[in-house]
């Protein structure tokens, strides 16, 4: 016997986007339909996992995440070559902590000469992402779209209070935004509008909508997201159809859950695996919640990941 | 989709008799609608109206309650596709394998970590739920069986011993274990013995249309509850969950409205991969989750996405109103205020945990409204917390009276001087991640 079980009805198509240039540019996007649904609808490319590289010692990083970094923890330099040659990794992340007022408050100028030599030693595509705070963010970003002119970067967060002087030199160097928005499907959609009411070409912005960690909000993040994609495959709504990036790493190792140690807490297991699992499945789940590039840090968490993504493609 | 309620109501007798439990017709018709009540409970209905009715109106997934005491649970029940929809109702129920080919050791290990693994969180207590018991022929399959059903958790009889299963089911009837299972060549045999317990099966198929067949044939010879099992490799089960899932809800098809039975254990032989493929049936449509084993690493991140994904999208998630302890805190220890949405005093708490300082965490009761949301809403101000503040006798504990205030709320600062003399209250960050540079900084003055 055979029974009809009925269709979504796909509509839509999320736009794809290019970052990189040469033989290592990546492109996501491009679906018509959810993540993980091979079985009806076209994911031409599969989702990506961008290794987050510090561009100064991470000191608030457990140690867990250190050490498969301990050689380079002082050079973003080599860390970034090591994640290319040793671990395959096909896009970087450069996160900018050092630019933070509160923290460091390192000039952007200098941020812009390490980036200067980084171009000149890595060839896989790259992104940068600033300190969450608007105004630094905005200074050293429009240095770095300058300084990787061409090279076709993705430059991000980008804000409701910094779109126009981001988006500005994301225009003139042609660049990807990483447009940013607190958790809401309208805010996200206002952000892309803005932008492409600036002049934002359409294939040069992939949303962020602020990603929580398990037990941490991730309910909100996995909602917002899936209503985001039904809004660009099944609703017709052009303006939320494009890929999505989430900062996965960084809200996992800050927790309180993956800091207990497996002597003190014998009924949470061992410490190292449970972290490695809660990156790993928090990446996972915002796959299938429509994620097209996870930010990550622990090698093995992004090893299971990847051999999720192989077994559903 | 299903009837309006109004559409419902108008079938009713309108009488108000509240023989269902319900004050009146209308709201009873509602809760058909939503598909919560059974039209059964109406005694006053025509037969023939509630065959319609059921038709119509019946839940597009069967419920079904296993376990007994504290460990009953429900399976099934679901409404929607997407949790923002309206929500998911009942979380898949998590637990090990356990062969009768296990030394008594590791059995009793199994059965020692199903009952102590149990996480608090919120006010709701995580833990597993569910036993699987595999006959592997080494004839301690009867004396497990009597050892787990002291669990009170819902059990899985994996056997294909009738004879067993006859045995077996007696002892254990009052958690209404689950028979493993029925396929094209056995659903006969296997039927008739849930049929004569009355205890849910398990249909196996490797396709949906073997699932239909299968679950057609078993419901004909009279059983109620059937639990669906698609074998295959990840990419096939995750497929059919989802198919599964789009025939129950939208499709109507009744054949496939149960529960879904998953074993990651049976799809890979590595651990961590069988967390993640678990993973994916948490939040894509799994009811009953396998594994082989279960050990804090893995089954408290799943326990935690579990959670997340089947917490009520429609109901702010709230921590009681209180004093929290973190890290350790003494008479010197700062005092942080904050409302209780429960994402907020998770990031709040986290990051006092941060910075290794101890302090004490008053929540306010704020309807589980976030910082801004309550005091925008009058909900969260410099009243409620001085009056918090005085209940909660916070000052028996801290000697140096310092309150910190969210630096979201700056605009109350003056005015909760005034309705705490005595009190010095210091403006927080705005955001929680800055709260242990904010704390060092704080007792370096």
């Amino acid at each position: 016997m055979s029974i009809q079980i009925p269709e979504p009805g796909y509509t839509g198509k999320i736009k794809e986007i290019t970052i990189g240039v040469g033989s290592k540019a990546v492109t996501v996007g491009g679906q018509s339909a959810f993540n993980f649904h091979t079985f009806e609808g076209q994911i031409p490319h599969q989702s990506l996992i961008a290794y987050e590289i510090p561009d100064t010692i991470p000191d608030d990083w457990m140690d867990i995440c250190k050490k498969p970094y301990q050689d380079v923890l002082n050079d973003p330099i080599g860390w970034a070559k090591k994640c290319v040659e040793e671990y395959s990794a096909k896009i970087l992340v450069i996160s900018l902590i050092s630019i933070d007022p509160i923290g460091m408050n390192r000039p952007a100028s200098d941020v812009a000469k390490m980036v200067e030599k980084l171009i000149k030693e890595v060839d896989v595509p790259l992104l940068f992402w600033g300190c969450d705070n608007p105004e630094k963010d905005t200074e050293t970003l429009r240095l770095i779209a300058e300084v990787c002119d061409g090279k076709n970067i993705g430059i991000g967060p980008v804000v409701d209070k910094n779109y126009k002087q981001i988006g500005a030199a994301a225009i003139a160097y042609k660049h990807v935004i990483l447009a940013s928005s607190p958790v809401d499907v309208n805010l996200g959609k206002q952000l892309n509008i803005l932008l492409l009411e600036l002049g934002v070409p359409e294939n040069k912005i992939i949303m962020d909508p602020t990603t929580g960690g398990l037990g941490y909000g991730i309910e909100y993040t996995y909602s917002v997201m899936e209503r985001d994609r039904i809004a660009g495959l099944l609703q017709q709504d052009d303006k939320l159809a494009f890929p999505m990036i989430c900062y996965v790493g960084r809200e996992i190792w800050k927790t309180k859950e993956v800091s207990l140690s497996s002597s003190e807490f014998p009924k949470m297991g061992n410490q190292e695996e449970r972290g490695i699992l809660m990156e790993a499945l928090t990446a996972n789940i915002l796959v299938s919640a429509g994620a097209d590039i996870l930010v990550m840090r622990h090698p093995k968490a992004v090893q299971l990941m990847n051999e999720m993504l192989e077994e559903l493609k | 989709m299903a009837l309006k309620p109004l559409d419902i109501f108008k079938l009713l007798p309108k009488t108000n008799c509240k023989e269902c439990g319900f004050p009146t017709c209308l709201a009873f018709a509602m809760q058909i609608a939503m598909g919560k009540e059974d039209i059964k409970k109406c005694p006053h209905v025509s037969e023939e109206t509630k065959a319609k009715l059921l038709q119509e109106a019946a839940p597009p997934m069967k419920v079904i309650s296993i376990g007994k005491d504290n460990e009953k649970i429900n399976l099934g029940g679901e409404t929607v596709m997407f949790r923002h929809e309206k929500t998911f109702y009942n979380s898949p129920a998590i637990g090990c394998i356990i062969s009768d080919s296990m030394s008594d050791e590791e059995i009793d290990n199994s059965i020692k970590n199903t009952i102590d693994m149990n996480y608090d969180r919120v006010g709701v207590t995580l833990k597993s739920n569910i036993i699987g018991i595999k006959d592997d022929g080494k004839g301690k399959f009867i004396d497990i069986v009597k050892k787990t059903s002291q669990t009170a958790k819902g059990l899985i009889l994996m056997s294909q011993n009738p004879s067993i299963l006859n045995q077996a089911i007696p002892l254990c009837k009052d958690v209404n274990p689950i028979l493993f299972y029925a396929d094209t060549v056995n659903y006969q045999e296997m039927g008739s013995i849930a049929k004569q317990f009355s205890v849910p099966i398990v249909v196996k198929g490797k396709s949906i249309d073997e699932l239909v067949d299968i679950s057609k044939k078993i419901a004909e010879m009279g059983v109620e509850n059937i639990i669906l099992y698609p074998e295959g490799s990840i990419n096939q089960v995750y497929k059919n969950l989802i198919l599964i899932r789009r025939a129950a809800i939208l499709g109507k098809i009744k054949e496939l409205g149960y529960p879904v039975l998953t074993i990651p254990t049976f799809m890979t032989d590595d651990y961590l991969k069988e967390t993640m493929y678990a993973g994916n049936f948490i939040a894509k449509y799994g009811g009953i989750i396998l594994l082989s084993k279960l050990t804090g690493e893995a089954l408290f991140p799943l326990f935690l996405e579990r959670l997340n994904i089947f917490t009520d999208p429609q109901k702010p998630m709230a921590t009681p109103e209180g004093i929290y302890e973190i890290g350790k805190p003494d008479s010197k220890s700062p005092v942080f205020v904050t409302t209780n949405f429960s994402l907020t005093y998770f990031i709040v708490s986290g990051e006092i945990e941060n910075s290794k300082t101890g302090a004490y965490l008053l929540i306010q009761d704020a309807e589980g409204l976030s910082v801004l949301t309550a005091w925008a809403a009058d909900k969260f101000n410099a009243e409620t917390i001085a009056t918090l503040v005085k209940k909660s006798k916070i000052e028996e504990k801290t000697s140096n009276k310092t309150l910190i205030l969210p630096g979201m709320v700056a605009q109350i600062m003056g005015e909760l001087e005034e309705e705490l003399p005595g009190w010095k209250i210091v403006l927080g960050p705005r955001e929680a991640a800055h709260i242990p540079v904010f704390l060092k900084d704080l007792s370096s003055t």
